[in-house]
């Protein structure tokens, strides 16, 4: 072969196998990494994996966060008003984790179907609600709006709760409007 | 007075009226050959420029004179508001901050106008027409969904939401207008190249009117980015610096391809290659800018950003995007084909390992795209919610930026088209003896155990910078001394040097900040103290204070020496209550150092007086953003070389 073609060859083969190389690992890594949202309807249901690391989403139930006397570690249910999911996490929560506050907690199920988180996020931005959490709410409301009457439906508080989904005008600009709170387990 | 915001939307309409004939005549006239429909260009742009600037002059007008009539204004500010932040608040939410893209797009194209007389008209007319086209699609955009002029009327409020308090800060000043110079620069970029496939003319002096714009763009997002980044550190990121999300993602892809764009141009312009490659890179890193205005406008993401939701914002500029890619890949697929180099290069040369480069970045490129839009493409096809945690693409992104910074070892020393072996080996034997003994050496005398991680940052750091300074001696050789030899080199040059030590820099505070930082979050009360590493963090006291627009918790805490029990530092977080939106805010306290910076955030206030506290080390992290200022500052000297003010000769 002339030795132009083959160092040509050379070339073209190892950047062929390269990148075939780097993306093949690349989207092993993504299969590893990938976090699965549940809301609270299909975690009671038991669709969700036990141990896997998952998002979960839902509102804060009114009442229920508790906080230990002597460490950083709290307790809270999350809802999506047709199930409710337990949630443990030890840190320090977001500055907007409120009861009745949409929010989305990362972690792995134990055997007693409890989350127990390792990160929760909360927008900063009180009228902010996570798109996951919002539509999980409005397959919730489908649900219900079928075993009710709608009357019902409308009277009930909890089910206006998607309104600030919606033309927010409190929109944060681009980059970072995070308030995550990375708390290695 | 009173209709001054209706003036500011007729200077935008007016500007949009330009940038119409922009888009039109000078075109048109380097179509048909038409000396005075090309140089209308150069008053069209101006006039666009200038009705812009009017329209944001107004606005921030009407943001320093609490006009609440204007919804935008009262949606983002208050009387109370600083004024300071009153003038940053104008880019502080949606439509102000497209009206900030528009801007600096005109601005942009007044710099083409100023700056690039010396091109040959027709070049000139085209690559102003085709900016004329962008900011026509922009300024629509703007008109259609997203008037910040847009009025409360007859009745308005009294006083306004107030600004989102995490935008209440330095950074929101300085971090959007950057980072917006970088995006729009290189749609600067993106128009030499469509001016030059219009014109069939690929050659070497397209590339070198390219370069300047591509790397004062890139150097612009570098800052843009860093500024990002530094800001999420201390105001809402909890110490962190980067957390692989989305909307960061979206700002670091057009970085990698204007990286990658920035080694081929050199290429091109040098050597002749890689012409067709080069020209496909200047349409990608506009249409990652787009691609990435889409995803922080339009609120598809799955983000705990909170965006815009607006659907009708987001089609309209995913149809910007789709008519931008649909008409630069047509008159890509019909110009390029005639565009052939003969040039011959072997295996060990320069061409091969800016070649090399330019693979890793693209393949950096296409692994952040995968993480980022893989859950957005999979939700659209009902496949459910999910999320790309940052485990991918640190699993991806330390290999790939390992061998990215060997190659580019190699990339600095070797010449254009052969080396010899010998001559490779001869130039980056010493510095790669020393990298393996500074490796094995620093990580093991600053954190006092072995980890790979640590070495491999070293490692990688020290090899450039011998590499550099190898190079940088062996180049500055005169006979008339070493001085005059480092005064003859040329700020091409050296921007070169310093941008690359700009990235070992930026490799080492990122290597040893994930490796070797501490953190704890600890209960405390006032008069408790915690020992983290050998620091020593009382909790001395709490006071209450206020603020122009605000109250606060603020603890103060003492930080001394364990062994020594000097005292080191005295912080004072915050956790302050914004009133206007009665919205809680942590305010971190840092003692920052070039070695270690030294953090404390107070979380919440528990039972019993005391707090949940975050308290940190973060060893080098400063590094990452002296890196990332480096690397501009390469950039910015590079251009400053005099072979891109010489007049052409064509």
């Amino acid at each position: 072969m002339h030795p132009k073609r083959k160092q040509r060859l050379i070339l073209i083969t190892f950047l062929v196998f390269g990148f075939s190389a780097v993306i093949g690992l690349a989207l092993y890594a993504l299969t590893e990494n990938i976090n699965l949202f549940y809301n609270p309807s299909q975690i009671a249901a038991g669709e969700a994996p036990e141990g896997a690391r998952i998002r979960a989403g839902g509102m804060v139930v009114e009442g229920s966060v508790s906080r230990d006397q002597t460490t950083l570690a709290n307790r809270f249910s999350l809802t999506d008003y047709n199930a409710v999911v337990e949630v443990e996490f030890i840190g320090i929560l977001p500055d907007l984790f409120r009861e009745g506050q949409g929010i989305v907690a990362l972690g792995r199920l134990n055997e007693k179907n409890v989350l127990i988180a390792d990160e929760v996020l909360a927008k900063h931005d009180e009228n902010y609600m996570p798109p996951e959490v919002a539509e999980s709410l409005e397959k919730a409301k489908a649900y219900d709006a079928q075993k009710y009457s709608n009357e019902s439906y409308k009277s009930n508080d909890h089910y206006n709760i998607n309104q600030h989904t919606e033309g927010n005008p409190h929109e944060v600009n681009d980059t970072k409007a995070i308030d995550e709170q990375k708390v290695k387990p | 007075m009173m209709m001054l915001p209706e003036v500011g939307h007729f200077a935008l309409i007016l500007g949009l009226a330009l940038s119409i004939l922009l888009g039109i005549f000078p075109l048109l006239g380097a179509g048909i050959n038409n000396q005075f429909l090309m140089r209308l260009a150069k008053p069209l742009a101006a006039g666009q420029f200038l009705f812009i600037f009017i329209s944001f002059l107004v606005l921030g007008a009407a943001f320093l004179q609490d006009d609440f009539s204007v919804q935008y204004v009262a949606n983002h500010s208050n009387s109370l508001l600083p004024i300071q932040y009153k003038i940053s608040a104008i880019w502080g939410g949606h439509e102000g901050s497209l009206l900030l893209w528009a801007l600096i797009l005109s601005g942009w194209t007044a710099a083409v106008v100023i700056y690039s007389q010396s091109l040959p008209l027709i070049v000139y007319a085209r690559v102003l027409g085709v900016m004329g086209l962008i900011a026509v699609g922009f300024l629509l955009f703007i008109l259609m969904t997203s008037n910040p002029f847009d009025r409360y009327l007859p009745q308005f409020p009294d006083e306004g939401a107030d600004l989102n308090p995490l935008l209440q800060d330095f950074g929101l000043i300085v971090h959007p207008p950057m980072l917006y110079m970088g995006y729009v620069g290189f749609s600067v970029v993106f128009a030499f190249a469509i001016a030059a496939l219009l014109g069939g003319q690929l050659d070497a002096a397209w590339a070198k009117w390219s370069r300047p714009w591509t790397t004062v763009a890139w150097a612009f997002l570098t800052l843009g980015i860093a500024l990002g980044s530094w800001w999420a550190y201390y105001e809402l990121g909890w110490g962190g610096w980067w957390f692989w999300d989305p909307v960061e993602n979206a700002s670091f892809m057009p970085w990698l391809v204007g990286a990658a764009l920035i080694h081929s141009l050199a290429a091109t312009e040098k050597r002749g290659v890689f012409k067709s490659w080069t020209v496909l890179l200047a349409i990608m890193a506009f249409s990652l800018s787009l691609l990435g205005t889409f995803l922080v406008r339009s609120g598809v993401l799955t983000s705990v950003h909170a965006f815009a939701s607006d659907p009708a914002r987001g089609q309209f500029i995913l149809a910007l995007l789709g008519i931008t890619l649909i008409v630069s890949f047509t008159l890509y697929a019909f110009k390029v084909p005639s565009v052939r180099s003969r040039i011959q290069f072997s295996l060990l040369s320069r061409e091969t390992f800016l070649l090399m480069n330019n693979l890793l970045l693209v393949v950096a490129w296409i692994t952040v795209m995968l993480g980022t839009l893989y859950p957005l493409v999979l939700d659209f096809l009902g496949g459910g919610k999910l999320s790309i945690g940052p485990p991918y693409f640190n699993a991806v992104f330390v290999p790939l930026m390992s061998v990215l910074a060997v190659v580019m070892g190699f990339g600095i020393v070797s010449r254009w088209k052969d080396n010899s072996i010998a001559y490779l080996v001869g130039q980056l034997r010493l510095a790669a003896v020393l990298a393996v003994v500074s490796a094995l050496l620093v990580p093991a005398l600053s954190f006092g155990e072995f980890h790979f991680g640590a070495f491999l940052g070293m490692f990688l750091f020290s090899w450039i910078v011998f590499v550099s300074i190898h190079d940088l001696h062996s180049k500055s050789k005169s006979s008339n001394g070493y001085l005059y030899g480092l005064k003859r080199l040329r700020p091409a040059y050296l921007g070169m040097i310093i941008g690359h030590i700009g990235f070992a820099v930026c490799l080492l505070g990122v290597a040893f900040v994930s490796i070797e930082s501490d953190e704890r979050d600890i209960r405390l009360s006032v008069g408790d103290q915690a020992t983290v590493q050998d620091y020593v963090f009382k909790f001395d006291s709490m006071d209450k204070i206020k603020g122009p627009n605000y109250i606060s918790d603020r603890g103060h805490f003492i930080v001394s020496d364990s062994e020594s029990g000097k005292q080191i530092a005295l912080l004072h977080p915050e956790k302050r209550i914004y009133l206007a939106k009665n919205m809680p805010m942590t305010e971190a306290a840092i003692d920052p150092g070039l070695f270690r910076d030294l953090y404390v955030a107070l979380g919440e206030p528990l039972d019993g007086g005391a707090w949940a506290v975050r308290i940190q080390i973060k060893p080098f992290v400063r590094w990452i953003w002296l890196g990332a200022l480096l690397m501009a500052f390469g950039g910015i000297l590079a251009i400053l070389d005099k072979r891109y003010r010489h007049k052409e000769k064509v």
